[in-house]
């Protein structure tokens, strides 16, 4: 399994029945690819759906019905459609159970930088920070590193996207919580141990004696 | 409510002008209206809308042929010509949290000065901001923004200018046609009065000033 496979299959046992989840570019969209079965869950798309469903097939989509990137998708039975300020009250209100989105770094405390490098790339936060800020819970899917450099620091050097610790950390290494908002190892890979955990990791984690293997 | 043509909507608007545009990624944006803003040759535009779409599509046809002096925008991320622009000092782009910059939208509005929002709190994004605590909870100050014009696109209007819109290409459309001076319209369908049935009027056609007849 690659890593983004990994990360992905891990994310999706977090899913519950009936919750609302946003899932971002990238790696968080292959969340919706492993959903447990017997989970039903309802995706938003932040440019104002509920019931997001699959890619259609070829030829088969509709300009009106698009993602956040503005790409085709398809929309379940009882999906709903809705202006931007809904979308985002579902976001910041309380109202959306789990986001999960990719990552550029995450401190010790769970601080997550993922929408500027200031100098080479200024895409705009677009509703990152509304979605870290707002949602119940916050997953990080992300490498472990980048280059071969952690991007799981002491503390961030990339502007913040939100003054709210994440939640959960996952990454191909390992997965990683803040509880009492320090920097904890959970779980690690199959294969990998706490030491190279650690090795890959600028923060330190604390690490309990009771480390276990990330169910896939 | 007048209807127009595409030609006399575009005239309409002065070079300078400040334009809220529904839309995300294109979708939903009024394309007939910015093609034509683009032949006129206008210029120095302020544009306010969730992003600059691509070059091409949409807003991005302005951006790609230097019409835009200021964008206020949320993602523009997958246009790297206003980046470029941008980076050149070619063009100012503000750049929103797109739930902050909705609620300064409906703010505008709907009559209110602006919005205590939590996001930005602790980021760049609080730079400059009044910072409130309420009930031992921070949030800015993010102040109402309107528009000259804002330029909608609806899936049906009606005659008298009664608009519903369709799935995603909803979005900002709804929010902008209440929060500027002179509100234009196009649709893919222009219907006679009744198909459209109140419950599903979405904008009402006393807040659309003009509506752009379909060829």
């Amino acid at each position: 399994m690659d890593a983004q496979a990994i990360i992905a299959k891990r994310i999706a046992r977090e899913l519950r029945s009936g919750m609302l989840v946003n899932l971002g570019i990238g790696i968080p969209t292959l969340v919706a690819n492993y959903l447990p079965e017997g989970v039903n869950v309802f995706f938003q798309s932040e440019n104002g759906l509920i019931g997001t469903g699959p890619i259609p097939e070829e030829g088969m989509g509709h300009p009106t019905l698009t993602d956040a990137g503005g790409s085709p998708v398809t929309a379940l039975p009882g999906a709903s459609t809705f202006d931007s300020a809904t979308s985002f009250g579902l976001i910041r209100g309380g109202h959306l159970d789990l986001t999960v989105l990719g990552g550029l770094q995450v401190d010790a405390q769970g601080h997550l930088a993922n929408w500027m490098i200031p100098g080479k790339m200024v895409p705009g936060m677009g509703g990152a920070m509304d979605l870290v800020t707002g949602a119940k819970r916050v997953i990080i899917a992300m490498q472990h590193t980048a280059k071969g450099k952690p991007k799981i620091l002491e503390k961030c050097t990339l502007p913040l996207t939100s003054a709210r610790p994440v939640d959960l950390v996952v990454s191909e290494m390992a997965v990683i919580g803040f509880p009492g908002g320090r920097a904890t190892l959970l779980e690690t890979a199959p294969g990998v141990s706490v030491d190279q955990v650690l090795a890959a990791t600028e923060a330190r984690l604390a690490t309990p004696e009771n480390v276990v293997e990330m169910p896939l | 409510m007048k209807t127009i043509s595409v030609q006399e909507a575009a005239s309409m608007i002065p070079d300078g002008a400040s334009l809220m545009v529904g839309g995300f990624m294109g979708v939903g944006t009024p394309h007939r209206l910015i093609d034509e803003l683009v032949r006129q040759g206008k210029r120095d535009l302020i544009v306010i809308a969730n992003d600059n779409a691509k070059p091409g599509v949409g807003i991005g046809k302005l951006v790609d042929a230097g019409r835009v002096a200021r964008t206020i925008a949320s993602h523009i991320g997958l246009n790297p010509e206003t980046q470029r622009q941008m980076i050149s000092g070619q063009m100012a782009v503000d750049l929103v949290p797109q739930g902050t910059l909705i609620e300064r939208i409906r703010a505008g509005g709907y009559g209110l000065g602006g919005i205590l929002t939590p996001t930005g709190v602790g980021t760049v994004v609080e730079e400059g901001k009044r910072k409130i605590e309420i009930e031992g909870k921070a949030y800015l100050i993010e102040t109402a923004l309107r528009a000259d014009f804002a330029l909608v696109h609806a899936f049906l209007a009606d005659y008298t200018g009664n608009l519903s819109y369709a799935l995603t290409a909803r979005n900002f459309n709804p929010v902008i046609a209440m929060a500027a001076d002179t509100v234009i319209a196009t649709a893919d369908n222009i219907v006679p009065v009744g198909l459209i049935a109140p419950d599903h009027v979405v904008t009402p056609a006393a807040i659309v000033d003009y509506l752009v007849a379909n060829r």
